[in-house]
């Protein structure tokens, strides 16, 4: 029983960086028609988001020490980090918090770069055909990858979570199982995390004037151009909107996973999958793909059911994507007429 | 007017007599064609050597340490810099004036930790820059494919980072040579200490990287383990460039085993490390044990990649810059002088590789690939860091000491992660080439 919650917990959060990467790239799909390929880029952004705004806290004030050398010869630096020399312990407390505190360094920034990729790239592309799409955006994704690599190297550099998250949740307690359920605090934040970024959007979506209006120029554009919206201006920030929720999905994922230059290519190919499941262009059908797919790959890495089927827990993403298409050609909750011309 | 009339004893004697007359130039001259038809043999004033290493993919940290490694042992066979190893090597036949009086030029490539590409670029070196040695890699797969490249086309390989049996054991080759320790050595090294360390009632669970190092890794490990009387729960296998590794880790929770051994290298050590720990194996307890992690090949860079889920965690490393010898500090010295940190084990083995490729060039007198293979072959040398070393002729595997290490629990700065447990001496480490198979080939001289 404990086993079978434990895939469950994993397929969860799992699940919600599918969901949180294949709502942006739905967003994206139903309100401009572009098959975005450098959104796993956005992901990545984000994470070195993260990775920055730990390097600003580590800021050093160097002090070379002439009485001491290193192993290879030259005079020992002495590093103090600065922001611990200036606010003492708040500065420690700050440093310990430095992965959620970059939050609000993703945002204005990954804002700032949806916008910029979208009006300086992505809208030249929008009646060109969804292969051309691809590859400009695939190209696109390429070369934020290498810049990534050029500054930050190729080695996973890894950020951790708080001191109070850091540790192990024995789940079990709370259900009468004892210890023997145990889970990674970090990754239960991470599925809460998704579950208030999707509620937020889908709230913003469904509660806000704004969101009405970006729903019916996804329903239907030109009407909505004709009674005088700037659809397109509209459109832009939902992208940037779409950056957003791809960047702090990455901040808080790089805890879990020491974020380097390619993680975002390991997403982005399983997250189209997601969106094709779900459905192209249904917000609602990413996120129940990215979770039920989530659960069903926890389920197929179990060992017993390797043991059925070997290697299943390689393709049953893939597998299960076949038998939806096959059965349901829109994916789950697909709308009539998406991708369909 | 006579009559020639031709016997069929006096055909057969002309006949004789005229083989020998034709063949007797050949003899002489039978050196000077040999050495035409070697593969790149240079003709100006310099000899070029490439290097095929993983600048992309999960191997990417030690491929660009190894090619610093390589422009660092360039600089000091052309004479400059301090010379780092070359001063303390013994014998040694380098003069530190390039080789053979030819200066020593480079081109590299990137691997991308991928066979095919790993080749292409072996091939384009080969063929269009003329390279007369490749060296390089960070992965054995890569290994293995260049080095029957190699062979095919008459270039001497020296492999760079490579640990599976296989490259000097089923897959070995003439024209391959590797200096760098392998699975079997790790867990010769590995059972004894972990087997102090944790006792010998012990239910392991390995994850091992899909492709030929981990397998051998895999086997070696359990044939360690089981020796001590370690029973295997369960040996998984994952995908190379794995990024989330939970899915493989869940079912050890639950599993019975109260030991997992990490079958993994570089961007995947990493990435499996650290997630064992966040699912708190390490805080766990079973079988009335306390759960143990064990890392069977380790190093400063993937030690930097996990951070803190290092600490106390056992592993085995082919070399480490905080060893105490001469031809240690020398090298640290002069690569932390230059590029500010200190080498890896990846550098250190791909450094050396281009000396000991240099040096026999020297003694044979000749870039001639068979007679350079000739002088590599049973080179018996020391002061290159890893102590008395032999170039095994029967399996081009060097013989040296190896190292079990320990991640530290209170370290320095970030280059002081990992701490030397034992160093396991040469003879501990040799094993009889016969148990890997596999046949080296013929070393025939080849045109390119």
């Amino acid at each position: 029983m404990d086993a079978i919650l434990l895939q469950i917990l994993n397929g969860l959060d799992k699940g919600g960086a599918y969901a949180l990467i294949a709502l942006g790239l739905t967003l994206v799909f139903g309100t401009l028609g572009v098959v975005n390929f450098a959104h796993g880029a956005l992901f990545m952004l984000g994470a070195f988001c993260a990775v920055t705004f730990n390097k600003l806290l580590n800021l050093e004030s160097v002090v070379i020490d002439p009485t001491q050398k290193t192993a290879w010869g030259t005079p020992l630096e002495v590093r103090t980090p600065y922001i611990e020399a200036w606010l003492g312990d708040f500065g420690k407390y700050l440093h310990d918090y430095s992965v959620p505190a970059s939050i609000l360094l993703a945002i204005p920034v990954m804002l700032i770069i949806g916008i910029v990729m979208e009006r300086g790239l992505i809208r030249y592309f929008y009646k060109r055909p969804h292969a051309d799409q691809i590859l400009v955006t695939f190209g696109l994704a390429i070369v934020i990858q290498e810049i990534i690599k050029h500054f930050f190297g190729a080695n996973p550099i890894p950020q951790p979570a708080p001191m109070a998250f850091g540790g192990t949740a024995y789940v079990g307690e709370f259900l009468g199982m004892g210890q023997t359920l145990a889970y990674p605090w970090w990754r239960i934040i991470y599925f809460l995390f998704s579950l208030g970024i999707i509620g937020a959007v889908f709230a913003f979506l469904q509660f806000t004037t704004y969101g009405m209006v970006v729903r019916a120029g996804m329903r239907d554009r030109e009407t909505v151009g004709l009674l005088g919206i700037d659809i397109e201006r509209r459109f832009t920030v939902v992208f940037g909107l779409a950056a957003v929720v791809a960047g702090v999905a990455g901040v808080m994922y790089t805890p879990i996973l020491p974020p380097d230059y390619h993680m975002g290519m390991e997403f982005l190919v399983l997250s189209f999958v997601v969106v094709v499941v779900g459905g192209m262009g249904s917000l609602g059908g990413a996120v129940a793909a990215g979770f039920l797919l989530g659960i069903l790959q926890s389920f197929a890495s179990m060992n017993e059911v390797k043991a059925i089927i070997p290697g299943i827990d390689q393709i049953i993403i893939y597998l299960v994507a076949v038998v939806i298409l096959l059965t349901l050609p829109r994916g789950l909750m697909g709308r009539k007429g998406v991708m369909e011309d | 007017m006579s009559k020639f009339i031709m016997t069929r004893r006096g055909l057969l004697r002309a006949g004789a007599a005229s083989g020998v007359a034709l063949a007797a130039p050949m003899h002489f001259i039978r050196g000077a064609y040999a050495e035409d038809i070697s593969c790149n043999m240079p003709k100006g004033d310099t000899v070029t050597f490439g290097w095929s290493v993983p600048l992309t993919g999960p191997y990417a940290d030690e491929g660009a340490d190894e090619l610093k490694a390589f422009q660092l042992a360039v600089k000091h066979l052309n004479g400059e810099g301090d010379g780092g190893m070359i001063p303390t090597m013994k014998p040694a036949a380098l003069k530190g004036n390039g080789i053979l009086g030819k200066k020593v030029a480079q081109v590299h490539g990137d691997s991308q930790t991928k066979t095919d590409a790993a080749r292409d670029n072996s091939k384009r070196m080969i063929e269009r820059d003329g390279a007369i040695m490749i060296s390089g890699g960070s992965s054995s797969a890569e290994a293995i494919a260049v080095q029957s490249l190699c062979q095919d086309m008459g270039v001497i390989h020296m492999s760079g980072l490579t640990h599976s049996n296989d490259t000097t054991g089923k897959d070995k080759k003439r024209y391959g040579f590797r200096h760098f320790f392998n699975a079997y050595q790790s867990g010769v090294a590995l059972g004894p200490v972990i087997g102090e360390a944790y006792g010998k009632d012990r239910k392991a669970y390995h994850l091992t990287a899909d492709y030929t190092w981990g397998w051998t890794q895999e086997e070696s490990m359990k044939a360690a383990t089981e020796a001590l009387g370690w029973q295997t729960v369960a040996a998984v296998r994952t995908p190379l460039g794995s990024a989330d590794f939970s899915q493989y880790i869940t079912p050890v929770l639950n599993s019975g085993a109260d030991v997992l051994i990490l079958n993994h290298y570089g961007k995947d050590m990493v990435n499996s490390l650290t997630q064992a720990v966040q699912f708190g194996l390490r805080d766990k307890e079973v079988n009335g044990k306390k759960f143990e992690i064990v890392v069977a090949l380790f190093s400063e860079l993937m030690a930097q990649g996990a951070g803190d889920a290092v600490k106390g965690i056992y592993g085995t490393s082919n070399w480490d810059w905080k060893l105490d010898d001469d031809a240690t500090k020398a090298f640290t010295k002069s690569f932390g002088q230059e590029y500010g940190a200190p080498p890896s084990q990846a550098a250190h083995t791909c450094y050396v590789q281009a000396l000991l490729y240099a040096d026999a060039c020297e003694r044979a007198g000749t870039f001639f690939a068979p007679a350079v293979i000739k002088a590599l072959e049973g080179f018996e040398f020391d002061g290159l860091g890893n102590g008395s070393t032999l170039y095994r002729a029967e399996d081009h595997q060097c013989m040296k000491s190896c190292l079990v290490v320990q991640g530290k629990e209170n370290p320095k700065d970030k280059y002081d992660l990992m701490e030397i447990v034992k160093v396991i001496p040469r003879e501990a480490t040799t094993y009889d080439p016969a148990i890997f198979g596999g046949e080296l080939g013929p070393s025939d001289a080849k045109q390119c």
